[in-house]
């Protein structure tokens, strides 16, 4: 295993961890519905206190799951789709693929002619 | 924003001989994995059909742009577009280009694909789907799964 994989493991490690937390679970099914959410609006209909609603969001922020927009004299939470990490999935589903056609052409090449 | 994939591969094989199994059409689709319609000509676009398993029923299009014998040779294409029921048309498309050089070993490729900026940003969350590091959409169906049940 590479390094950069077991690195991005140990990230995916520490996302799983901090998922695990029901009301983690409950603020990202709240935000996983598209909208921008104030602490308030996460708050409501919960047994929480903003405090602990700012906590849990905090250690989904740490881990780049969630991130919060100013908007006013308020805070918005958005689930973070990640754009850059998506590019550079890409990059890396298509850098994948070079990787298997040129270790065929080099064999193909390397071979007789036919 | 980084917009460029490049590779760089030493094939124990002359220069003369990897531009072959480069710009002759069948001789590329034995290692690429596509049955190609036609002869690759400059400037004219030519189909294929994908021979990689799982992906027979997709077709590859792309359009040769330069044919410098035996050190340069470019095309353009819409990558990873593997979703037959999808128009790629209206897409930029982005510029492979290969270029040999004669080295100890045999020869030098480097090969550069480029303008993955100009594709369209949901084609990146198709790649996203389709890789293993698609969980953040596992996520996604996490929170719209426990949303359903509460």
């Amino acid at each position: 295993m590479s390094p950069g994989r077991r690195s991005g493991l140990a990230a995916k490690a520490k996302v799983f961890a901090a998922l695990g937390d029901e009301t983690r679970l409950l603020l990202l099914a709240k935000l996983g519905k598209g909208q921008c959410c104030s602490i308030s609006e996460l708050t409501e209909g919960t047994r929480l206190t903003r405090q602990a609603v700012t906590k849990h969001l905090r250690v989904l922020e740490r881990v780049r799951v969630v991130h919060a927009k100013r908007a006013g004299r308020e805070n918005l939470f958005v689930l973070d789709p990640e754009p850059m990490e998506e590019v550079a999935a890409y990059l890396e589903t298509v850098s994948k693929q070079w990787d298997g056609a040129l270790a065929r052409l080099k064999a193909f090449a390397e071979s007789d002619e036919r | 924003m980084e917009d460029r994939i490049e590779k760089r591969i030493e094939i124990a094989a002359p220069v003369a001989r990897v531009w072959r199994a480069l710009t002759d059409s069948r001789q590329f689709g034995e290692w690429f994995l596509v049955k190609m319609d036609g002869p690759f000509v400059a400037g004219e676009a030519v189909g294929g059909q994908l021979t990689f398993p799982g992906y027979e029923h997709v077709r590859m299009e792309i359009v040769v742009k330069t044919i410098r014998p035996t050190s340069y040779f470019s095309y353009t294409w819409h990558p990873y577009a593997v979703d037959p029921k999808k128009d790629y048309s209206q897409e930029t498309p982005t510029l492979v280009e290969f270029r040999l050089e004669e080295a100890r070993s045999g020869t030098l490729l480097v090969v550069t694909e480029s303008g993955f900026d100009k594709l369209p940003k949901e084609r990146y969350a198709d790649a996203f789907r389709m890789n293993t590091r698609g969980w953040e959409q596992q996520l996604q169906q996490i929170g719209a799964y426990v949303t359903r049940a509460s």
